[in-house]
């Protein structure tokens, strides 16, 4: 306290002698330096970045090649089309979860809601008469539905996304039951079944469907406002709030995506087995997030991208297709997926960690520098 | 009077029972650079948030661009040209450089609602103009602003403020958190807005960085503005014996 006086003098010996000169002279010195240690951290967070979304992508040539290997049936192409119909429905939902998580939040109803879409689109053809294409919108609609009313819990009610989708969950499957009677809706149109089942030339139309949800998504996380603001959202609530982008409604929009997706995920597989099934849907969830954050989805929001659901989703599939080719017990699949999912979230947190620590050390260094000058 | 572009006349505003702020006036004319200094809890921030909109006062009022305004949220006066720079500075990290620097503002190629299509191409070539205007040094446009230095990150959040056509640029304790360098590189920053002939009001706890930034010093001590002086006038002893309310300086100690 006694040298505060002092420190005053000195304070303004360096505002009239050599404070702006000498500023001056710094400032010359440090963009090099500034620059080449940015370019440094840059460079090393985009590897983190590709890191798990390569490493997922090896991961499953990985298991492919030595599926191939083991299994002679593994590759031919009845096996490799049965894995990306199998894998499809699963993919398009993980594009909507992953979008869900760019926003730092979750849907744990997407299984259930599948379910709803598909018995309730499955009811209108059967029981209503509806014309299949029509009733596929409406299951598909239904599912932008329950998309809608989680939005508005995470975004009006501000209900935390992992409870208000857990309501969802429960409200979405025990309709799916009550509606049905807990008895499947058989008797569906062939023409709606080739949704699930039919081939355009070599191609199965499930993969077609994927395929066009890819390149739709893709476009809107990277090159559209929505995509824009969700990993502004996700990234820094806050800081999105105060430049003016309406966090609220773009995040019900996601939502709304999020649930229009597995709608049409769960007309695709009921399409698939010709028959609206209650049951369709117990784990979805859990699989969809797992195929976000396989490859890359960051649950603390802001990263998260179309082609690492894609790999992700494939690879629990490939998984999957594989204990069954090698005739593994069927309950050791979902082992080894959560073992898989355990891996991607503790890398996700691992990444993390090693960011703020190195913010930190910054920080440190900053402060200790003042000190010194 | 007439001349100032953002004037404040009257401004109180209570907390509860304590008055944050009691009866200040403040004004700043076109291209002035003004500092406000005062201890901790003298009212400062209370003063930035009135001004910018983040609080609305319970009394007074206050004039922008020849006009009284009543700002009711932050962007309520973003839009009518003053840019606040938080000491947040509310950056979206994940984003790169230029998505950040049009955070809430994107250009679009086509209109369509929250399918607009982003216009990347226009809003790279125009980032490069607003660094370079504003002497900011970013070598790599695309970079995420997340592994980025505390200056560059300033050096970003005031190039938004400064290239979006702002008529006041409130910079919040812009080197707070930074080190010398840092600070020297956006104090530099801060001359080039002065060259510009932009004006910028700043918090500021750093006398000497005051002194050498700043036209006028404004101090506010237990919510009440004790005065403005002319930087050229006055001594850094005299600020401090107005910010503590002391006649001579006695074994204050102040950063």
């Amino acid at each position: 306290m006694n040298s505060g006086g002092q420190s005053v003098a000195t304070g303004a010996d360096m505002t009239r002698t050599g404070g702006a000169g000498g500023g001056r002279r710094v400032g010359e010195e440090s963009p090099p330096a500034g620059a080449r240690r940015a370019r440094g951290s840059v460079l090393r967070q985009r590897l983190g970045d590709l890191v798990s979304q390569a490493a997922a992508l090896a991961a499953l040539i990985v298991i492919a090649v030595v599926l191939s290997i083991l299994s002679p049936r593994f590759l031919s192409y009845l096996n490799l089309s049965e894995v990306v119909v199998e894998g499809a429905v699963t993919a398009i939902i993980a594009v909507g979860a992953t979008l869900v998580i760019v926003t730092a939040g979750v849907d744990l109803s997407v299984g259930s809601v599948a379910a709803l879409s598909g018995v309730l689109g499955a009811m209108l053809m059967v029981d209503a008469h509806l014309p299949w294409p029509l009733a596929t919108v409406a299951g598909v609609l239904l599912g932008g539905v329950a998309g809608l009313v989680n939005g508005a819990l995470v975004s009006w009610v501000r209900l935390a996304p992992f409870i208000a989708t857990l309501g969802m969950m429960g409200v979405a499957r025990g309709l799916t039951f009550m509606s049905t009677g807990a008895v499947a809706v058989y008797g569906l149109p062939p023409g709606f079944n080739a949704l699930g089942q039919g081939y355009l030339g070599p191609i199965p139309v499930p993969a077609i469907c994927l395929v066009g949800v890819i390149v739709v998504f893709a476009f809107i996380f990277t090159r559209t406002k929505l995509g824009r603001y969700a990993y502004a959202i996700g990234s820094n609530k806050d800081s999105a709030r105060l430049m003016g982008i309406p966090v609220g409604r773009y995040l019900v929009l996601v939502y709304v995506l999020q649930g229009l997706l597995a709608g049409f995920g769960g007309m695709i597989a009921t399409a698939r087995v010709s028959s609206g099934q209650p049951n369709f849907g117990t784990g979805l969830e859990l699989e969809a997030i797992a195929a976000a954050v396989i490859g890359g989805a960051s649950l603390f929001g802001g990263q998260g991208t179309v082609s690492g659901a894609i790999i992700g989703a494939f690879l629990i599939q490939v998984i999957r297709d594989g204990s069954v080719l090698l005739d593994v017990n069927i309950y050791l699949q979902d082992v080894i997926i959560g073992i898989v999912v355990w891996i991607a979230v503790a890398w996700d947190y691992f990444r993390r960690r090693r960011i703020t620590e190195r913010t930190r050390g910054i920080q440190q260094s900053v402060r200790q520098s003042v000190r010194a000058g | 009077m007439a001349d100032a572009i953002l004037r404040a006349e009257g401004i109180s505003k209570w907390f509860g029972g304590v008055a944050a702020l009691q009866d200040v006036d403040f004004e700043i004319a076109p291209g002035e650079h003004a500092a406000l200094v005062g201890d901790n809890g003298a009212g400062k921030s209370t003063l930035v948030k009135v001004l910018t909109g983040a609080e609305r006062p319970d009394g007074g009022r206050i004039w922008f661009d020849g006009q009284e305004r009543h700002f009711h949220s932050p962007l309520d006066a973003r839009r009518a040209g003053i840019e606040t720079v938080y000491q947040t500075l509310a950056l979206a990290d994940h984003l790169d450089v230029v998505a950040n620097l049009f955070l809430g503002r994107e250009k679009y190629r086509v209109r369509l609602g929250p399918f607009s299509v982003l216009n990347r191409s226009a809003m790279r070539a125009e980032a490069r103009k607003m660094l370079e205007s504003t002497g900011v040094h970013i070598p790599d446009l695309r970079s995420s602003v997340m592994g980025m230095s505390g200056g560059q990150r300033q050096g970003v959040a005031i190039a938004r403020a400064a290239g979006m056509g702002s008529q006041v640029i409130v910079l919040d304790e812009p080197t707070a958190a930074l080190g010398v360098q840092e600070t020297a590189r956006v104090e530099e920053i801060i001359r080039g807005l002065k060259r510009r002939g932009v004006t910028m009001l700043m918090v500021s706890h750093n006398l000497r960085q005051v002194f050498d930034l700043v036209d006028t010093i404004w101090v506010l001590r237990h919510g009440q503005m004790v005065g403005r002086r002319d930087t050229s006038e006055v001594s850094p002893e005299e600020i401090v014996s107005m910010i503590t309310g002391a006649d001579r300086v006695t074994g204050l100690e102040f950063t």
